[in-house]
């Protein structure tokens, strides 16, 4: 094994307690976490290529018999380490809530239409430069009882595996200029201002298909590997 | 397409939420097609085959319904299905992962093999263990904790182990229910008997 992951690159994270979000209060522990070298097990990871996903599963527009409603849009980016190098063959799945902002599971309430032709769920993985790409639809805002008049900003929820176990992510995507921002008590759990601002994409006009659909950027950045070598065995 | 900036920092972590089941875990209520299993056997994988379950708690001892965990894990010759692992697999087609989602009591369960030892970073051989990551609504980041083996001698030299203070050990540590190859872990988010998480 060669390499060590910093573990100051945590502290983008959020608190795992923050009160303002309910759920966390009773789910977030209470002991401090137990700090440990890395070894063998946590420096390795799950490779996941094309053998589990299928030609198709990143266009959330096309997994049934008809077009969903809604603004199809484009979501595209590179997942990167720390150090600005692309991570590729890593799996990104992808799930989030239809254009009214519905889920598709059985315990979501909310009485927003569901789409027929919207299941809301997707995968792929990333290429030789960790570039990724899916077609999908802007999910909805929607209200979720966590305070007075709670509503999540719009958003897209990604799970991405980097290139061992301690760079496992799982986040949500927003979407620029949200007016929402403010009152989330789930986007404001990350307490510094230029780490919330990379959970949000950025508007690709560039990118974008004439007659057909908008795109947004989003490059997701997991923990890069020191470079400075560790003892090899 | 990429620009060659250096980021200047990670993508933070949010929670997965309550309703990740339809695009993420197996066996659910949704006929999408499942990427993962709660099981690592594969037709070639040798080694004591074993299951692991237990339930998931918050800090009032309330079940956790929606939770997902993963296991990461060496086979049973102690060895990585990762290209960083240069050591051969003798079990070709064994990858170490599953992922499993918790059911409306807190139940999660994997089928798997019981893993060989693992070098720690001084090459010295750790006692045979799993990594678990334990996601779920409520949680902003996903936890980090082990899975080792009540029947192993090994344990008592663990340089892992040996980190945790004593009386918080069993929380790592599943225990062997009878003679079936059954061993079981509840977890507990919070509170006096909280599991013991790691900061890796």
């Amino acid at each position: 094994m060669t390499f060590i992951y910093p573990t100051d690159s945590n502290k983008a994270h959020p608190l795992p307690l923050s009160p303002e979000y309910k759920s966390s209060i009773k789910r977030a522990p209470n002991k401090p976490l137990i700090p440990m070298r890395h070894t063998l097990s946590e420096l390795t990871g799950p490779v996941y290529g094309h053998e589990t996903v299928r030609q198709g599963d990143n266009d959330l527009t096309r997994q049934h018999s008809g077009e969903p409603l809604g603004e199809r849009i484009i979501v595209h980016g590179h997942v990167r380490d720390e150090d600005g190098r692309g991570v590729p063959s890593s799996l990104v799945e992808i799930w989030q809530a239809n254009s009214c902002g519905r889920y598709v599971h059985v315990r979501d309430q909310h009485p927003a239409p569901l789409d027929p032709n919207f299941t809301g769920a997707g995968r792929t993985v990333s290429d030789a430069s960790g570039y990724y790409r899916f077609v999908t639809i802007k999910p909805g805002a929607y209200p979720w009882g966590n305070h007075h008049n709670a509503w999540r900003p719009a958003h897209i929820h990604l799970s991405v595996f980097g290139h061992s176990f301690v760079t496992r992510l799982v986040t949500q995507m927003y979407f620029p200029n949200d007016p929402l921002f403010p009152f989330d008590p789930i986007f404001n759990s990350v307490p510094d201002e230029k780490a919330r601002a990379r959970m949000v994409s950025s508007f690709d006009l560039e990118n974008t298909k004439p007659e057909w659909a908008l795109c947004y950027r989003f490059d997701i950045v997991l923990r890069g590997q020191n470079a400075t070598p560790m003892e090899n065995h | 397409m990429q620009d060659s900036v250096k980021p200047n920092g990670i993508t933070p972590s949010q929670t997965v939420g309550p309703f990740f089941k339809y695009g993420l875990t197996p066996n659910g209520e949704y006929a999408w097609n499942d990427a993962f299993t709660n099981s690592t056997l594969t037709p070639d994988v040798t080694g004591d085959r074993v299951r692991i379950e237990g339930r998931v708690f918050d800090g009032d001892g309330i079940a956790v319904p929606d939770c997902m965990l993963e296991i990461w894990q060496a086979d049973a010759q102690g060895r990585f299905a990762d290209p960083q692992d240069k050591r051969a697999l003798p079990n070709a087609s064994f990858r170490g992962f599953a992922r499993c989602g918790t059911d409306k009591d807190g139940n999660y369960s994997f089928d798997t093999i019981k893993p060989g030892a693992v070098p720690d970073p001084e090459g010295k051989p750790q006692a045979p263990h799993i990594l678990l990551a334990v996601f779920g609504r409520g949680m902003l980041r996903h936890l980090y904790t082990r899975i080792y083996f009540s029947d192993e001698a090994g344990n008592a030299a663990d340089p892992v182990l040996a980190l945790v203070p004593t009386e918080r050990r069993a929380t790592l540590v599943a225990t062997r229910e009878g003679g079936k190859a059954v061993y079981r872990l509840d977890l507990r988010l919070q509170g006096d008997d909280e599991t013991v998480f790691f900061d890796v």
